[in-house]
């Protein structure tokens, strides 16, 4: 294949906002700051080198998190913001739908607005007279056309919108977000309509969050993170690292709220190895772990501890009480055969009085640990390991 | 390149785009588009009756009370033209930050409006003008060229200030202020030969606005209508006014057009 066969090319792509430091759109604190010789604004790097092409025919999925800048690099690329270095070349016409529903006006009808809408995707009147039908058709309002807009629910909007911007015609569509949209019919008929653009060879740019229309349509993607590229390539791989990405934020965020929950209270969780006591919080499935809880207060006649998986199924977890186990002094080991397995887990605990509904102290989400792969020659994977025999 | 701007796309949008300005300027009034042509008249019979009845400012001048409604519908279409130009952009900031459509089509969808609008208090004058007996003078056609100009002036303004407001909102403040300065520089309400000293006649009439609103009325009204022509006697002088509306339209497309591009994160 040609080098050159590209329809969108990036090139060393960057993108500086400047953030006003107060709302700075008054004469008065311009000439202030030129004055002063301040700037006013803080420069904040939204892209920062991104460089890739697009070929004919490519179905290019575009995926971060929120804020990562993937809106602004679609931005860039259908005209709407201007490189702060850098280039991009488009070849051919480009369908600027970033949005749906882009101009939808709220005291028009929705046959109005189907005009409105539909000249912003370069259609006339006698031009969007013959697409009518289908539109409405699509969007299932019929009854509703001569309406004002603002009468309609959320959801016929987006399905008014959504009718109107599959009309669109161009060497190269690009859409974000927009399958969010409508319920689960709805978002079949939108499946289809993206079936139909693949088998025509439409080339489309694509920025989602959804990592299953990643891997379904997309022939090649980009992960970007922080305003720089992380990897581009089959979709199957930029899926699996978004996904890690995610849970990677999410075990950071959690380990906020652990600090705050666990170590501010009454009750001490340490998960600690099983014959050292020494701090831990990665273990081979298979291995024991030593849980301790201590405390300060009085009257504590039951303590229980329960493991959790990261997302929130309910693993294991006895309690002193109903064990027999009877409780002295302010201090009490728990130690269990971790043959689960491997993935983030944390612990629950809890300090009771007499019975187990009588609540003393409680942590809903204690420390976390890591379960890794067994050394053990057979693996059978699973969520646990469980004792068994052949017969 | 104007077959480029105005592409079959681009004229699509710039139809619907001047089609809901109007459909929405009147929403929920119950007159509706008769304001158009209500508003006018009704400032009109104000303005006559304080200045034509109880000041007698029009004495001497043939059809006066034509000439001071034909100067009013001028002057209100060159405010009401830049008034909406200035938040035009920021106003249509949804669209702005969202596709890419050339940019100077808001403001001159805009303008289209007031054009529009200035057509239909056209109609008012031309019936004042039968009433009123005012007859046909041969140089009525030539009449166009005035408001062409007008139109061209308010635009360079227009682009001008859109540009500027996305950046300084204290703009739209201090032209209503420029715009009640420049109408009692212009002369709407009283005629020419009621300012003392010919120093000053010839200073107002240098005034791209001032030029424009006396030569229309020659041409339509009265030849008794004093022009900057008359005025300076033919001279180079009479060239000023053009030359203050060409530098306005260049200075204001070559700003809108440095500007544009920032549109998208500024507004």
């Amino acid at each position: 294949m040609d080098v050159d066969d590209y329809v969108i090319r990036v090139d060393h792509l960057s993108k500086e906002f400047k953030l006003p430091h107060e709302k700075n759109n008054s004469i008065k604190s311009a000439v202030v700051n030129f004055w002063r010789r301040e700037k006013g604004y803080e420069i904040q790097k939204a892209l920062d080198d991104i460089t890739f092409d697009v070929k004919k025919g490519d179905f290019f999925g575009i995926v971060g998190r929120n804020g990562s800048g993937k809106s602004t690099l679609l931005k860039l690329i259908a005209g709407i913001y201007t490189p702060t270095q850098g280039g991009i070349h488009v070849k051919g016409s480009l369908t600027p739908f970033i949005e749906l529903g882009v101009g939808f006006n709220p005291e028009l009808t929705g046959r109005e607005n189907v005009f409105l809408n539909g000249s912003l995707l370069g259609f006339n009147r006698k031009e969007m007279m013959q697409k009518y039908n289908d539109i409405v058709e699509f969007a299932e309002i019929e009854k509703f056309m001569d309406q004002k807009l603002k009468n309609y629910s959320s959801g016929m909007q987006v399905r008014l919108a959504f009718s109107i911007a599959i009309q669109a015609k161009g060497d190269i569509l690009i859409l974000d977000e927009v399958l969010a949209v409508g319920d689960e019919a709805f978002q079949r008929k939108c499946v289809n309509v993206f079936e139909k653009y693949k088998s025509n060879n439409q080339t489309i740019v694509l920025v989602t969050h959804d990592m299953s229309v990643v891997e379904r349509f997309c022939n090649k993607a980009l992960l970007i993170k922080d305003g720089s590229m992380v990897e581009m390539g089959k979709p199957r791989l930029i899926a699996q690292m978004y996904s890690d990405l995610n849970k990677d934020a999410y075990s950071k965020q959690r380990r906020r709220i652990e600090k705050k929950r666990t170590y501010t209270g009454n009750i001490k969780i340490e998960l600690l190895d099983y014959k050292t006591k020494n701090e831990k919080n990665r273990f081979v499935q298979g291995e024991k772990m030593r849980v301790k809880l201590s405390w300060k207060r009085e009257g504590v006649k039951n303590a229980g501890v329960a493991i959790m998986k990261q997302s929130g199924e309910y693993i294991f977890g006895p309690n002193t009480y109903r064990d027999k186990f009877k409780i002295s002094g302010k201090e009490i080991n728990y130690l269990v055969d971790l043959d689960i397995g491997p993935g983030e887990y944390f612990v629950k605990a809890g300090l009771f009085g007499a019975k187990d509904t009588n609540v003393l102290e409680f942590v809903d989400e204690g420390p976390s640990f890591n379960v890794e792969e067994p050394k053990r020659k057979n693996k059978w994977g699973g969520l646990a390991h469980l004792e068994y025999n052949w017969e | 390149m104007l077959k480029r701007l105005f592409s079959k796309k681009n004229r699509a949008l710039l139809s619907e785009l001047v089609r809901t300005d109007f459909k929405l300027r009147y929403q929920g009034s119950v007159l509706g588009y008769a304001w158009s042509l209500l508003r006018p008249l009704l400032i009109f019979i104000i303005l006559y009756l304080v200045f034509v009845k109880f000041l007698k400012l029009g004495n001497g001048v043939p059809h006066y009370p034509v000439y001071l409604l034909f100067g009013i519908v001028m002057w209100n279409f060159f405010v009401e033209m830049t008034m909406q130009s200035i938040g035009s952009i920021v106003g249509r900031g949804d669209l702005i930050r969202k596709i890419r459509i050339p940019r100077w089509m808001i403001v001159f969808s805009t303008s289209l409006s007031a054009l529009i609008n200035l057509g239909l208090n056209l109609v008012v004058v031309v019936v004042f003008m039968i009433i009123n007996g005012v007859g046909v003078l041969s140089t009525l056609p030539l009449t166009i060229l005035p408001l062409i100009e007008i139109y061209i002036f308010a635009l360079g303004v227009s682009f001008f200030l859109a540009a500027l407001f996305v950046r300084f909102r204290d703009v739209s403040y201090i032209w209503e202020v420029l715009l009640q300065a420049g109408f009692y520089i212009t002369p709407v309400l009283y005629p020419l030969s009621r300012i003392p000293g010919l120093t000053l006649q010839k200073i107002i009439l240098m005034n791209p606005m001032g030029q424009a609103m006396q030569d229309a009325r020659y041409t339509a009204i009265t030849h008794q209508a004093t022009t900057t022509y008359q005025l300076f006697n033919g001279g180079p002088y009479i060239f000023l006014p053009f030359a203050v509306v060409i530098v306005t339209v260049l200075i204001g497309l070559f700003y809108f057009k440095r500007e544009s591009k920032y549109f998208a994160e500024n507004i």
